[in-house]
């Protein structure tokens, strides 16, 4: 799959494959109402990664529902929504807006932005705050309820285990790590924002941790993500625990990155004998 | 118009001074139609400190040969190792990306260029020639080693050039130039590309004296086609994509 926010709505990509050979697409983060986002410098280049406050810039979910899902609705993958919020009231109602388009199987309920002032990663950093918003959602929304974990939290584990008893299908993570840059020549913070949220490889060796950890803890399938830029680091996510992955941030560097990824996965389960990527999931030896 | 991914040779590295290179780059097969004002996003191997592809201006095309040029301005990591890729070496790009300036409905046009600035502008100028328009330039750079590819721009239309430190043409800001001081100025439409403030300043000129004024911005960016919304401007229209949206603005509907 690909990373909310890091694919647009999937026709960004569509000069350079046929994106219907992904396993889902999770469109940009989307709120109940028009958001313009942080303003400008958003972003900064950090060894081996970088930080976003793009603060969830997006025309809001009837915007998307009248106009971006009659373009989307028939590319032949998963499309899922992503879905965020400042209150609880926003995303419920947002995901009943989602709730009612047909040819969007799921929702993947983001409780971990780093760069809103209000909610987003406040829901996904303590437990009580994550049960509200999970249980209010699940009453309105009937398929599939994913839900991004942040990893600025203690015990991320306690967090996946509190979403999956209050009806979420899966959970994925890791969301970015709340970061930040200084420019040493004009002493001024390089974001907009001051703070940010850190990912691409500098983030693997913690999202793997994370996602090994939550398979511990819970019996939903997990949706690694956090710094994969080959099949091989999906692999790694895989072994951990993870029944699926999404690629974020390589998508800029490689646009094709995710069709590479399909086939190296392919490709080491023909050389290894594995006869479905299913059986790599939790694999690792201990 | 369809961007692709490819890998280009690089046909040659030719370094102007200790700070810009340019190069020039073969498509594989046949390059496809690219327009002035757009970019490309260039993949930097093996920088252990770069992670990001970096956006360059399209500097000049050759159809019949199938290569571009680059101009490159060797500022950080990610420029310096392109500055040192050779010929026969491999550069792998995204491209075309953006929009393009578009044709004056006016004769009288001035190009004005600040630094690395001008790269578009040789190939915009090209266009225009081919249209029938001959343009005019104005370059700046802090000194005269900064003003560079001026034969290439003299083959095209006059050229004026300021420096700040006044070693070659004009001295002061490119605004200082006689040819922006006028009260009356025969010019139609302005194309400017180069550093923040020096575009603002045009374009303050520009809605002065009812000029029509095109600004390409060179913000940063991560992705180039419109997938992180990173690179916004602030508009009319509020936040808009320097990649997908521009980089080419009209400078009235910019908050400037």
């Amino acid at each position: 799959m690909t990373a909310s926010g890091t694919f647009g709505y999937g026709e960004e990509f569509m000069d350079f494959f046929d994106i219907s050979c992904l396993g889902g697409v999770l469109v940009k983060g989307t709120t109940l109402n028009h958001r313009e986002g942080n303003p400008y410098p958003r972003m900064a280049e950090t060894p081996q990664g970088m930080l976003n406050a793009v603060g969830l810039q997006n025309k809001g979910v009837h915007y998307f529902a009248d106009t971006i899902y009659p373009r989307i609705k028939d590319i032949k993958t998963n499309m899922l929504v992503n879905v965020s919020g400042s209150t609880v009231d926003e995303y419920v109602e947002t995901a009943k807006v989602v709730n009612s388009l047909e040819n969007i199987p799921g929702i993947e309920l983001n409780i971990s932005c780093p760069n809103v002032k209000e909610g987003g990663m406040a829901f996904g950093t303590s437990c009580p705050s994550a049960v509200a918003v999970v249980n209010a959602v699940r009453k309105v929304y009937d398929k599939h309820l994913m839900v991004k974990l942040s990893p600025n939290v203690t015990d991320i584990a306690e967090i996946a285990k509190a979403v999956e008893d209050n009806g979420a299908d899966s959970v994925s993570l890791i969301n970015t790590l709340l970061g930040m840059a200084v420019n040493a020549k004009t002493r001024r913070p390089v974001l907009s924002t001051i703070t940010g949220g850190l990912s691409g490889p500098a983030v693997k060796p913690i999202a793997i941790r994370m996602v090994w950890q939550v398979a511990q803890a819970v019996k939903i399938p997990i949706v690694g993500m956090g710094g994969i830029m080959n099949a091989t680091d999906a692999i790694e996510f895989m072994l951990a625990g993870a029944s699926a992955v999404q690629v974020g941030t390589a998508n800029f560097i490689d646009p094709m990155v995710t069709v590479k990824i399909v086939e190296g996965i392919e490709q080491y389960c023909d050389e290894n004998g594995f006869e479905s990527a299913s059986e790599l999931i939790g694999a690792m030896q201990v | 118009m369809k961007k692709y991914l490819d890998d280009f040779i690089v046909v040659s590295n030719e370094r102007l001074n200790h700070e810009y290179v340019v190069l020039t780059l073969k498509h594989p097969d046949r390059l496809p139609h690219m327009m002035p004002g757009q970019f490309v996003e260039v993949k930097v191997e093996n920088g252990p400190n770069t992670f990001l592809r970096r956006p360059i201006s399209i500097h000049d095309v050759d159809k019949e040969a199938n290569t571009m040029k680059l101009l490159i301005q060797e500022i950080g990591e990610g420029t310096r190792l392109m500055g040192a890729l050779q010929e026969g070496d491999k550069c792998n790009l995204v491209y075309p990306l953006g929009n393009w300036f578009s044709l004056p409905d006016k004769p009288d046009v001035l190009l004005v260029g600040g630094g690395c600035g001008i790269a578009p502008l040789l190939f915009m100028g090209r266009h225009l020639k081919a249209n029938g328009i001959k343009p005019r330039f104005l370059l700046g750079a802090r000194t005269s080693e900064g003003l560079i590819a001026l034969d290439e721009f003299k083959k095209l239309g006059e050229v004026y050039t300021t420096t700040e430190d006044g070693s070659a043409g004009t001295k002061g800001y490119v605004i200082h130039h006689p040819v922006m001081r006028t009260q009356d100025p025969d010019i139609d439409w302005i194309y400017t590309c180069g550093p923040d403030a020096m575009m603002r300043v045009v374009a303050k000129y520009a809605r002065n004296h009812d000029i029509r004024c095109q600004v390409s911005l060179e913000n940063h960016m991560a992705c180039g086609f419109g997938a992180c919304l990173c690179c916004v401007a602030d508009t009319l229209d509020g936040n808009k994509c320097t990649c997908t949206d521009g980089p080419v603005f009209d400078s009235t509907y910019l908050k400037w």
